[in-house]
């Protein structure tokens, strides 16, 4: 039994905890309540003599603001009463250090089975909510029932009860067990084996499996380490993880059997190797700061003499579904081991997000199962903030979006920058190989039965069936250990190889790292567990977070070792590299597997996916009747997909390291989203990074290949938009699509392949016109939802990231208009691009008709774009430019709006002086989302310099800079199109998320 | 040159801001140290080696129990007799954000009549009851005697804390912080210099809009705002527009506040 101990506040302290869940109750459930306290509760499941409960109670709690009791703390008036504890196994951080605390306090190491839980008491006040009411506020906000366990009781049964004395500590189960799979059975019955076991393997792949395991050299092998003639759960299991989409890419490797809109047909080898390797590879030549892509775990690029950049940008959707709150923060501490993990090892610079979710103000149905798109947000929201915030690193970029379509499923990106020193220990630092001889070691955390089947399991739709265990809760505490650990470790030259432990396991980690040796041999018995009951494979293949696996030459396996212990962080050898050819993986003295590498890692049966592309024809909203267009231009800024994300953002800490420049939100009251940011990348020196993105799914209806040339193109010209240089712009690719392989239960695969095929045409062309190199990429193939009989599948998104070097961080530009009388210009000519922007998809809402919204999708005119974009660096480096602004979403207008509230100064504009083709109407010319435009200020007297830079460009001085507080913009007949106060604007833009 | 002072940057368990405060007592002309607390603790007595300690900002152990208790519990537990010696023989100690709550948990901080081992105040969740990183306006109290303060007046610095709410439920205590002047800075109204009683201008709700505090002495010196976050002009929010009416100065404000500790310890 444990000591329970409860600690609340003191008469005279706000309960701020309490008075959250009585305003969210209100505003997302709509159910009023009276005053909520609540209380934090400790069981502690150790020794306690008498005279420790006191010391351990007086230190636990704050010694000014709190009250505490052992057993009951008088309650204060109450209907309801709510505790919401962990479930056994479940990572609880708090009690994790309660636990260190105790030791503390005790003056004693604690034994293997102390250790303090942690639950949270919510006291009700809401005589006239019934039970069923209360339980729903249980279970839709304060509780993920997945994870937590959630106990109800009315003031009498409270009164009637004993304490809860329980500790939900694991229960070991029996020995270890190792099963075998009898894979010599019918089709049918393989691929029964396959989705009840969630292996996610193709009959062609179980087929393989069983191939292999039948093949005489095999039966021999595995003989002679006695095991079992049929193969063993380790091995299926490690195969199936080490195949699964998640880790081998097979959509993206596949063969594709390709028909275009005119019917030809053509066969295309990997979209991957054909398409994204391929335009990389042929601007290799020209480019000479590429220093690692696609092999590790992020792309590596120089940036001086002395350091390199890395950068990952990953999507964990899938988790996030579940549990958005540990999803969500599994997802950013997650992609911060992608650099950590890449060459030697890299620091941590800053940290970006995105979000593709359905409105929080969703007022539809939600199929069962499914949480409310709100709840989502906010778990997926506070997940990535604690994650990133707790681990010291700042956040550069962020941004949402907002469809319906993902509501089954949300795209939660996260991605991390990286630096590294081009040269450690007199070697390059992307070089890194595990030699025969080296010791296998684990760094970070322990291994529970957290994210078993990851992998896998994202390689899946969800549905009802999905596994709980899938879900993994962070410790960025943990890692923030093991990364410093890692870094002092490198420094000293303690290793020779290092990777992430992510999806997959050890299986993944060690047995990608063991191909560079040519095999390995790896003891199970010897990971450190958080609880006994393991069975072998789930220790193979628990995606318990905060790990790292070294290849620790021998000689130096004690000092690091003695290292870890000083630093506080758990290592242990499992095993050791070596060049058999073979992964052999033990338990104890027993072998529990055996797999050739190079099956494991060569013989993944490749896919032939059908693919057709034709375009559709979307209906297009009614425009409105001519006129002045104030209020349309404040609903536009007011849209949930138009309006500021501040709120939210502001949780996020943008300053640590203290390098920004320019931060995520820039303006005279930082209160707009800046095109680009840009940061130093080391103290006292100018040069600096500039990040940026493109990401819009909804152009993906229209055609996909216009969807990523557009988003491609924005991630570009924000980079030019603040000072950037072509020449000096890598980018990253991140797909998330629905599945688009066809099945039976999937009959218009082919068209998603489709889209596919057209999505990558136009990255090659994209990347190739403006030599702007994917270095890094992740694809996402499995977003869909099948629940309460209902699919939704995501639309297709691609998130193009951009990252690029700056040689003097203090040109940077942002988007604020800084000056009464300075000249306002637009660069980049405007098209009647109205289809899917976001005047269309409002109009169509509005309408009744939401996917209405069809219509000319923006194009990009490469030639074009570039000369614009030199004629802009030159602009910039000369520092002729106040202000610059890139029209994206809103066309000219929100732009416009966007410069004016940057600056809180007024603009008077007419746009019949703006660049335009075929333009015809106000509505065309202050909306449509043509890309590769600007719009900037200039001073007077820079003015004739900077016409001279554009002449004989599209470019159109437009108007000025004013004092009046006023955006006044003239369309094509020259009468008043818009005029708006800035305060309507600003009031616009940020009411409408603020506070949710 | 005089050798320069050194340093101690106590680092580790989730504490992270550990290289711009190196570079801040860089820049400053100080000889900065990160120890790693375990390091400290096996050998507290190395602590006397420095002039000056600085408890960084991050999370450490994740302000799980609430923002600094765990180390402050460590602290008290593991080197308090360090920390008394290192006191006695006066010299400087700074806490930044997560540096400045473990100070106030162990009772460091404001640290009446030499007991800097009982709490007397406390931090607060923040009254918007989320973590919040903006810009506010610090504006430094004349009569202070903190060290690290002298001669400023006030400057921009951003917060970024959750727990951030300077508080105490004895007035008593309130009134003697202020009656020995051991409120070192408040958030302050950018545009009449007051106290600032309302969010955002004072972002957490705190009392009397305390921003920081020292002990009686000066010496010892807290604060939730980070300095060692505006040590380039370029960190400041809309620093692009104010060059046009300003030469931009060579460094950011921020780092006044080292130079004056290490012009102290000289």
């Amino acid at each position: 039994m444990a000591h329970r101990l409860e600690i609340g506040n003191r008469k005279g302290v706000r309960d701020v905890r309490g008075e959250s869940v009585k305003e969210r109750a209100a505003s997302i459930l709509g159910l009023r309540l009276g005053a909520v306290r609540t209380r934090t509760v400790y069981k502690i499941d150790a020794k306690l003599a008498p005279r420790e409960l006191g010391a351990v109670r007086a230190a636990f709690q704050d010694g000014v603001m709190d009250v505490s009791a052992y057993g009951r703390l008088r309650a204060p008036a109450f209907d309801w009463l709510v505790e919401v504890g962990f479930k056994p196994g479940v990572t609880d951080n708090v009690g994790r250090t309660a636990r260190v605390a105790l030791g503390d306090i005790l003056g004693r190491d604690l034994g293997p089975g102390e250790a303090v839980y942690t639950a949270t008491q919510y006291f009700i006040r809401a005589p006239a909510a019934d039970r069923e009411a209360i339980m729903g506020l249980a279970v839709n906000l304060l509780a993920n029932t997945l994870i937590q366990t959630v106990s109800l009781f009315s003031a009498g049964e409270w009164r009637a009860a004993e304490p809860d004395l329980g500790a939900p500590a694991v229960c070991a189960a029996g020995p270890a067990e190792v099963r075998t799979y009898d894979l010599n059975v019918p089709d049918g019955e393989l691929m029964r084996i396959s989705r009840d076991g969630i292996l996610s393997c193709s009959l062609e792949e179980m087929r393989a499996i069983r191939d292999y395991f039948n093949s005489p050299g095999t039966r021999e092998a595995r003989a002679a380490l006695d095991l079992p003639p049929l193969p063993t759960d380790v091995e299926v299991e490690c195969l199936a993880q080490s195949w699964s989409e998640h880790c081998k890419h097979k959509i993206f490797a596949a063969n594709v059997d390709y028909t275009d809109e005119r019917g030809r047909r053509r066969m295309i080898r990997s979209l991957f190797a054909s398409f994204i390797k391929a335009a990389t590879e042929k601007l290799s030549g020209e480019l000479d700061w590429m220093v690692s892509v696609f092999k590790d775990n992020a792309g590596i690029i120089r940036f001086n003499d002395r350091l390199n950049l890395v950068y990952k940008v990953e999507t964990h959707n899938s988790p996030s579904a579940l549990d958005p709150y540990g999803g969500a923060m599994t997802g950013i501490v997650g992609v911060n081991r992608d650099p950590m993990g890449t060459g030697m090892g890299a620091s941590l610079l800053a940290n970006v997000w995105g979000y593709c979710l359905a409105s929080p103000f969703h007022d539809g149905e939600v199929p069962a199962g499914l949480m409310h798109p709100r709840r989502i947000r906010d778990g997926v929201h506070l997940g990535v903030i604690e994650g990133g915030n707790q681990s010291g690193v700042p956040w550069a970029r962020g941004w949402e979006i907002f469809d319906e379509r993902f509501l089954g499923k949300p795209l939660v990106f996260c991605g991390t920058v990286g630096v590294i020193p081009a040269r450690i220990g007199g070697a390059p630092s992307e070089q890194k190989a595990a030699a025969p001889g080296d010791a296998i070691v684990m760094i970070g955390g322990r291994i529970g039965k957290d994210g078993i089947h990851g992998a896998t399991f994202s390689s899946a739709e969800l549905n009802e069936a999905s596994p709980v265990q899938a879900v993994q809760i962070g410790d960025p505490i943990t890692q923030r250990k093991m990364y410093e650990f890692l870094i002092e470790a490198r420094d000293l030259g303690m290793f020779r190889s290092v990777t992430d432990i992510g999806a997959g396991g050890l299986s993944c980690s060690v047995g990608e790292m063991g191909a560079s040796s040519g095999g390995a041999d790896l003891d199970l018995a010897l990971a450190p567990l958080k609880y006994e009951g393991l069975m072998p494979w789930e220790i193979l293949l628990s995606e318990a977070q905060e790990r790292m696996t070294l290849a620790v030459p021998q000689e130096r396996v004690q000092g690091l070792l003695a290292l870890a212990r000083r630093r506080d962080v758990d290592a242990a050898v499992l095993g050791t590299f070596n060049d058999s050819g073979a992964f052999v993986i033990r338990h104890g003295r027993r072998v529990v597997g055996r797999l050739d590498m190079e099956f494991l890692h060569g013989r993944c049966p490749v896919m032939t996916i059908p693919a057709t592309w034709a375009p559709g024809n979307i209906p297009g909203p009614e425009l409105p009747r001519k006129g002045r267009r104030d209020r349309l231009l404040l609903r536009l800024l007011g849209s949930v997909n138009g309006c500021s994300r501040e709120f939210k953002s502001r949780q996020y800490d943008a300053e640590v390291k203290g390098l920004s420049v320019l931060k995520p939100y820039v303006g005279a009251l930082a209160d707009m989203p800046s095109d680009a940011s840009v940061m130093r990348v080391e103290y006292g020196r100018n040069e600096g990074v500039i990040l940026a993105e493109g990401v819009n799914p909804f152009y993906s209806d229209l055609d996909p290949y216009h969807m990523v040339t557009s988003v491609a193109d924005e991630a570009v010209r924000r980079v030019i938009s603040v000072g950037g240089r072509l020449g000096h712009i890598a980018g990253l690719d991140n797909f998330c699509w629905p599945d688009p392989v066809l099945s039976d239960r999937n009959p218009d695969g082919p068209f998603k392949m489709g889209q596919l095929v057209r999505a990558n045409e136009a990255l090659y062309d994209v990347c190739i016109a403006y030599k702007v190199p994917c270095i890094s990429g992740k694809d996402s193939c499995k977003n869909d939802s099948t629940r309460g009989g209902r699919e939704i599948s995501v639309p297709p998104t691609v998130l193009f990231s951009t990252i690029a070097r700056m040689d003097d961080v203090r040109n940077a530009v942002t988007l604020g208009f800084k000056t009464p009388g300075d000249v306002i210009y637009v660069i980049g000519s405007t098209r009647p691009e109205l289809g899917a922007s976001l005047f269309y998809r409002m109009l169509a809402a509005e309408q009744g008709r939401p996917m209405d919204y069809g219509g000319e999708a923006p194009k990009v005119d490469f030639a074009g774009a570039l000369a614009l974009y030199h004629a802009m660096e030159q602009a910039t480096g000369g520092a002729f430019l106040r202000s610059s602004h890139t029209p994206a979403l809103g066309g000219l207008a929100a732009a416009l709006a966007h410069s004016a509230l940057g600056g809180r100064l007024g603009a008077e504009v007419d746009l019949s002086r703006a660049p335009a083709e075929r333009v015809s109407s106000d509505d065309e010319i202050l909306f449509s989302e043509s890309n590769s435009r600007f719009v900037v200020s200039v001073a007077p007297n820079h003015c004739e310099t900077v016409e001279n830079l554009f002449s004989g460009l599209p470019f159109g001085r437009i108007g000025v800079v004013t004092g009046t507080c006023r955006l006044q913009i003239r369309g094509l007949d020259g009468r008043t199109a818009i005029d708006a106060p800035l305060d309507a604007l600003s009031k616009a833009f940020k009411e409408t998320l603020h506070g949710v | 040159m005089a050798s320069r002072l050194p340093v101690l940057i106590l680092t580790g368990f989730g504490l992270n801001c550990e290289a711009e405060s190196r570079y801040a007592w860089e820049r400053a002309g100080a000889a900065p140290e990160l120890v790693h607390l375990n390091d400290l603790l096996a050998a507290p007595g190395r602590l006397m080696d420095f002039q000056a300690l600085m408890f960084i900002g991050g999370f450490s152990f994740g302000d799980h129990m609430g923002s600094g208790h765990v180390l402050a519990l460590r602290l008290r537990h593991r080197v308090r007799d360090a920390l008394r010696a290192f006191l006695d023989r006066e010299r400087l100690v700074m806490g930044v954000c997560n540096g400045f709550q473990t100070m106030v948990k162990l009772g460091l901080l404001p640290g009446f009549d030499g007991d800097y081992f009982t709490q007397k105040m406390a931090m607060a969740a923040n009254d918007c009851g989320v973590f919040q990183n903006f810009w506010v306006n610090v504006r430094f109290e004349r009569e202070s005697p903190c060290v690290f303060t002298r001669g400023l007046t006030s400057m921009p610095l951003p917060i970024r804390h959750g727990e951030g709410k300077v508080f105490a439920l004895d007035r008593a205590i309130l009134e003697r912080v202020e009656r020995e002047h051991c409120v070192a800075c408040r958030y302050a109204d950018p545009a009449t210099g007051d106290a600032a009683r309302r969010f955002p201008h004072n972002p957490n709700g705190s009392l009397n809009a305390i921003a920081g505090l020292c002990d009686p002495s000066g010496r010892v010196f807290g604060l939730m705002p980070h300095p060692e976050a505006f040590l380039f002009p370029e960190n400041r929010p809309n620093w692009d527009a104010r060059r046009l009416s300003d030469a931009l100065p060579g460094e950011g404000d921020g780092l006044q506040i080292f130079r004056n500790a290490v012009e102290f310890m000289r």
